[in-house]
């Protein structure tokens, strides 16, 4: 008996040893952490997101099973077509805006400054510090009676008439714009700089040899070099905007009358607020077809490199 | 002559306006932040005193919000969910970062490829029936729900930043440590580790702002004040019914504020060139 024991694991052992000291081994140990999170905490959570939708689950009751019902109602609703139509403005103005505005301050910080270290600094606060935290001074700033940027914009001359910021459908858009434009506004000018840093001076000389000048230098040069750092940023921020929660939040709650409401702040509201749990998990799961887009053309993206 | 002339006033319509005007539009919500928490109520809500400016500065607002409310709960309950957070993550993130930047192994590009997919998830996405998932592990309404759950958007922060940072160093000093005995892991930490020190800081730091920051799951799983985290309890607690106290709210939204611009202003070297470098390499 025991020698046969002995003798079996014989022609096994190599391999096991080899195994152990594999990089095999030393590279599932150390990611093993990680990925047992990611597993309980971010991929469980969502198969229960799919099959929450599912069901007609309410604050405190399990629900049952009914399918696609939640996805179809969510369809013929008028408020969540109305969310949709919001969260597709909000996300491609904001984009636009700070893509451009990004260009065009990063092609600034580019150049000789005086401070130029401070200058970047200063210009990135709005990223760094607490979204919440500044956003309720946008919403002081838009009050509407105090309102300061009233008060300025009035001082200057550029309006007769108070804007009514947070109280009429259109300007309460065009706030959570503004405020969004200048919380992300700083992520796109430093990418877009250090995109532009890579660009080597040589290019530009040889243009210039050959005649070229301001505009299309940028035009033929700095535009397509930088190409790949716009469609990262601009990915990345299309997926992060379309699934915003907290400037529209704190600065409208969704108001007035839904006209801000997009779509994490309306599954708020339905799951957590009205207690319709499956519901609300059909509204969050609205962001999953963007975010799979937004992946499969970055994958796409970057097998091409 | 002329052409001096014509060169200091594209100088300065071609960039030092343009600059001001967004470096204005940038700060001035923090100048407005400041001033508010520094004026007495009589002051902050007088139409017809100069309102950009400030006449008699007073610590009213902040002595009422120290006396009235629970922010010194708030604030540690940032700084002691932020700091754990963010070194929990940075050594998961040291850990999977090296190992998807160096070792080869059957599924190393899969988990590479997940750990970017998993980078892009937004909270919003996930944030109702994780707040199930975080009752039935009894954590609901305390600060370790947010302690277990920040690592799910900081590990693939942090691992996709250091994979970069890792393969930006030349293999061959952690071969030369391991012919000379050096252990796989030994390497690691005795030459990679130390030379990757910028990328590590770096997302040390960004993992504790994304931490100080974090909005959605703070304000889903916990519902006591006391427990609560300044850039959640500043908005809901602060703002009772109707009742908008503007002084009280920027003087705490300063608080909150001040410390991630600290830290942030320390390191800002590393800041930069940490997004200059590793964020874009991906």
């Amino acid at each position: 008996m025991a020698s046969i024991a002995e003798a079996k694991p014989l022609p096994v052992r190599p391999r096991v040893n080899r195994f152990l000291k594999s990089e095999a081994l030393t590279g599932y140990s150390l990611i093993s952490p990680a990925v047992f999170l990611m597993l309980v905490l971010l991929a469980y959570p969502f198969a229960l997101a799919v099959y929450i939708s599912l069901t007609d689950r309410i604050l405190g009751e399990p629900g049952k099973l009914i399918w696609f019902r939640n996805f179809i109602k969510l369809l013929q609703d008028s408020l969540f077509l109305q969310t949709v139509w919001n969260s597709f403005i909000y996300t491609t103005s904001t984009v636009l805006l700070k893509m451009i505005l990004g260009i065009i301050l990063a092609l600034l910080l580019n150049q000789e400054i005086p401070c130029r270290n401070l200058v970047r600094g200063a210009l990135l606060l709005p990223w760094i510090v607490p979204t919440s935290l500044s956003v309720l001074t946008w919403l002081w700033m838009f009050d509407s009676l105090f309102s300061v940027v009233n008060h300025i914009l009035l001082g200057l001359g550029l309006i007769t008439r108070k804007i009514p910021w947070l109280g009429d459908p259109f300007w309460a858009m065009v706030s959570v714009i503004i405020v969004n434009t200048w919380r992300g506004l700083p992520f796109f000018a430093i990418s877009f700089l250090a995109g532009l840093m890579t660009i080597p001076r040589e290019l530009y000389e040889a243009a210039e040899t050959d005649g070229a000048r301001g505009f299309r230098k940028f035009w033929h040069i700095t535009l397509p070099l930088l190409q790949p750092v716009i469609a990262v940023v601009v990915l990345f921020s299309t997926i992060w905007t379309f699934a915003d929660f907290q400037i529209v939040y704190i600065l409208t709650h969704g108001g007035p009358i839904n006209a801000t409401q997009i779509f994490a702040t309306m599954a708020y509201d339905v799951a957590l607020v009205a207690g319709r749990i499956g519901e609300g998990s059909a509204i969050s799961l609205f962001l999953f077809p963007a975010l799979l887009f937004a992946i499969i053309l970055m994958l796409r993206y970057l097998r091409r490199d | 002559m002329r052409r001096k002339h014509l060169r200091i006033l594209k100088r300065i319509f071609g960039l030092y306006l343009p600059l001001a005007a967004f470096l204005f539009f940038a700060l001035f919500p923090f100048y407005w932040m400041l001033l508010s928490s520094f004026k007495s109520n009589p002051e902050l809500y007088n139409l017809r005193a100069k309102r950009l400016w400030i006449k008699s500065p007073t610590l009213e607002q902040f002595q009422e919000l120290f006396k009235k409310t629970a922010i010194l709960h708030w604030l540690w309950n940032s700084f002691f969910v932020s700091f754990l957070t963010s070194f929990i993550s940075m050594t998961l993130g040291v850990m999977a970062g090296y190992v998807l930047a160096r070792l080869k192994f059957p599924g190393a590009q899969a988990f590479g490829l997940a750990t970017f997919i998993t980078y892009l998830v937004p909270t919003t996405l996930i944030f109702i029936p994780l707040a199930s998932v975080v009752q039935s592990f009894g954590l609901s309404n305390s600060i370790w729900s947010l302690v277990v759950t920040y690592p799910t958007f900081l590990i693939p922060f942090c691992t996709w930043m250091l994979i970069a940072y890792f393969k930006s160093i030349p293999k061959n000093m952690e071969e030369c440590a391991m012919i000379d005995g050096c252990s796989r892991i030994g390497a690691m930490v005795r030459i990679v580790l130390p030379m990757a020190i910028p990328g590590v800081v770096f997302s040390a730091m960004f993992s504790f702002t994304l931490s100080w920051n974090e909005f959605v799951y703070a304000l889903t799983f916990i519902s006591s004040t006391v427990h609560k985290t300044m850039s959640v309890a500043v908005p809901t607690e602060l703002i009772r019914g109707d009742a908008y106290f503007w002084g009280e709210l920027m003087a705490a939204s300063l608080i909150g504020s001040v410390p991630v611009a600290l830290l942030y202003s320390f390191f800002m070297d590393y800041f930069v060139s940490g997004l200059t470098t590793g964020a874009l390499k991906g």
